[in-house]
């Protein structure tokens, strides 16, 4: 089936004439519209633009021109502007917003000929692990529709795992490509920060966002980031530093890598979990890399560094939702003072209004130095643990979660234990490394991920390592009963 | 003591909240959020579990360390010439504010 093949497979297709880019959309847009309601993986579908964009697509490819992702489907992650179409970042603030331009990686994607079929869900305002806190309602993980798909990248991971499009885009802040991609058995791709623009992404923590993409595999995440990266005179944090062509060091021998086992996160992670693990590494002996157990003795403390420096930045980052120059604003306000506490007060949900005050507090006058200093102070301590460990090992490996998906509504009601679900995923966010999660196994019926952490940069290595491991495991290529 | 376990005894008995209401309706109006009586009880308990939670860095030796606020330093910020790069785009973006006149944006009065 052809939402089943690679890029590279449709890309050959699409170049020959077999396929048009016409047909693969309306193959796409069939499945979603049949199979979406079960799991409200999107807010919003593009259908009309998207036609015309894949026929557009095909005048380009019966010109003779080439390209990776000319004619490919994707749907992006709604925390990405769309010139033109609604964006909502999942949240009743901006139900109504209509973005006036392109976020580059948008813009980059389309240029390259790529598709978009929609948008979708996630958490508002890219907060939350479990995409419960959408305005749009939860998204269902295809593995099972009682259980969470992870978040805030939520609908994307559960698009790509349901085959909704050949790949979809994400934000990682704390892990939210990540942890998704490791609960709907996807492979999801967190860069560098500063490796993909930031600009046209709704804000969230300006030190810690940075987008990355789902895809079916190493190999196709690799055609897509190469896409995406590089540098953005729009964005003051992207740095310019050449793109690495990584579709063409997937294959590279891992012979003499050294990759390190991380002892922190294997204390209290469930022996099946860990067994997964265990059998990852044994694949990555055989294909000649050597494992050393490395310690970063200060990663238990990145779930409370990242929960005092995250909802900082977010308040002010925030800040600009005042109902005055776009989005949603309150019936009848009595004064200017009404006009932004109750527009803001309506307008954002629980999660958001949580961590704007969490924010508000740890920046106010007398609790500064105690909690916003102290946590940068502590974020530094993460950061040299890992540059230390990189200076023995060429990658870190764990899991990316753990536990499986949970069910839906069981942490909702208990920030703090949903925090925690972020655990092995935040370290990398604090420092500013590349992750990358790929599907390793199952533990209940429900995949699990293994985490790849590598130093700055690091990305084609990363997907080196994952592609390989790829070639010699399926369990990227299996999908939910109903969605093969 | 295990933290899940801390809050649902925290939110059983209402005791060891480590912000008041007084706390949070503050914190409120810092943030210019409106926050309905209904809420406010739900807020007081969370937001006092995440401060107990973020107090574990308390326990952090980081005498003599440098606060970190960016993840890749040794990158400057860059200069650009202070030349017009942008077209006007006010009709555009003003199409998605709730009030404009005469393409100003309308707020309630401020000054009587």
């Amino acid at each position: 089936m052809l939402h089943n093949l690679t890029i590279g497979e449709l890309a050959e297709h699409l170049a020959t004439g077999r396929l048009s880019s016409v047909e693969l959309t309306r193959h796409f847009l069939a499945r979603i519209e049949r199979l979406n309601p079960a799991l409200n993986a999107l807010i919003t579908l593009t259908a009309d633009e998207a036609l015309a964009t894949a026929a557009a697509a095909d005048r380009r490819l019966a010109a003779g021109e080439s390209g990776p992702l000319i004619g490919i489907p994707l749907i992006h992650k709604d925390i990405f502007c769309t010139d033109g179409v609604r964006t909502s970042c999942g949240s009743r603030m901006l139900d109504n917003f209509i973005a006036p331009y392109d976020a580059t990686v948008v813009a980059r994607l389309k240029a390259a000929g790529a598709v978009m079929l929609g948008k979708a869900n996630m958490d508002e305002f890219a907060m939350g692990s479990s995409n419960e806190t959408s305005y749009y309602g939860p998204v269902k993980n295809p593995w099972d529709t009682a259980k969470v798909p992870g978040g805030s990248s939520g609908g994307s991971a559960a698009a790509m795992a349901a085959r909704f499009a050949s790949f979809t885009t994400g934000t990682d802040t704390g892990g939210s490509i990540r942890q998704p991609a490791a609960l709907t058995g996807v492979t999801g791709v967190k860069p560098t920060y500063g490796r993909v623009s930031r600009f046209g992404l709704v804000a969230f923590a300006s030190s810690l966002d940075q987008a990355g993409v789902f895809a079916r595999s190493a190999a196709d995440a690799a055609t897509v980031l190469k896409a995406m990266a590089g540098f953005d005179p729009l964005d003051s944090t992207s740095v310019d530093t050449p793109v690495p062509d990584y579709p063409a060091l997937l294959d590279a021998p891992l012979k003499g890598m050294k990759i390190g086992l991380l002892r922190e996160f294997f204390d209290g992670l469930e022996a099946r979990a860990a067994a997964l693990i265990h059998d990852a590494l044994k694949i990555y002996t055989s294909l000649g890399a050597s494992t050393v157990e490395v310690s970063l003795p200060h990663l238990p403390l990145s779930v409370p560094t990242y929960y005092v420096v995250a909802p900082a930045e977010c308040s002010s980052n925030l800040s600009r939702f005042d109902g005055v120059r776009f989005g949603y604003r309150c019936e009848q306000p009595k004064d200017l003072a009404d006009l932004y506490k109750r527009s803001r007060g309506e307008g954002f949900g629980a999660e958001v209004k949580r961590r704007i005050m969490t924010g508000t507090y740890v920046l106010s006058a007398g609790y500064f130095d105690a909690y916003y200093l102290k946590a940068q102070k502590v974020r530094r301590l993460i950061t040299d643990d890992f540059r230390a460990a990189f200076l023995k090992v060429d990658l870190l490996i764990g899991p990316t979660t753990p536990t499986p998906a949970f069910d839906i509504g069981a942490k909702i009601d208990d920030p703090v234990t949903m925090y925690l679900n972020d655990i092995y995923t935040i370290g990398a966010n604090l420092a500013g490394l590349p992750g990358l999660s790929l599907p390793c196994g199952f533990v209940d019926g429900l995949p699990m991920g293994l985490q790849l952490m590598g130093p700055h940069f690091s990305e084609a290595k990363l997907l080196n390592a994952a592609h390989q491991f790829q070639q010699m495991t399926d369990w990227h290529n299996r999908t939910a009963r109903g969605y093969e | 003591m295990n933290v899940s376990l801390f809050c649902a005894l925290a939110r059983t008995f209402r005791i060891l909240m480590s912000l008041t209401r007084q706390d949070v309706e503050k914190i409120a109006h810092l943030a210019r959020l409106s926050i309905t009586v209904e809420e406010m009880p739900v807020y007081v308990a969370s937001l006092s579990s995440i401060v107990d939670f973020v107090d574990e860095l308390s326990r952090a030796e980081t005498g003599g360390v440098e606060p970190m606020a960016h993840p890749l330093e040794g990158q400057h910020q860059r200069l650009r010439p202070d030349a017009v790069s942008e077209t006007d785009h006010r009709e555009k973006y003003q199409a998605n504010a709730p009030s404009v006149q005469a393409g100003l944006y309308v707020v309630p009065r401020v000054i009587e």
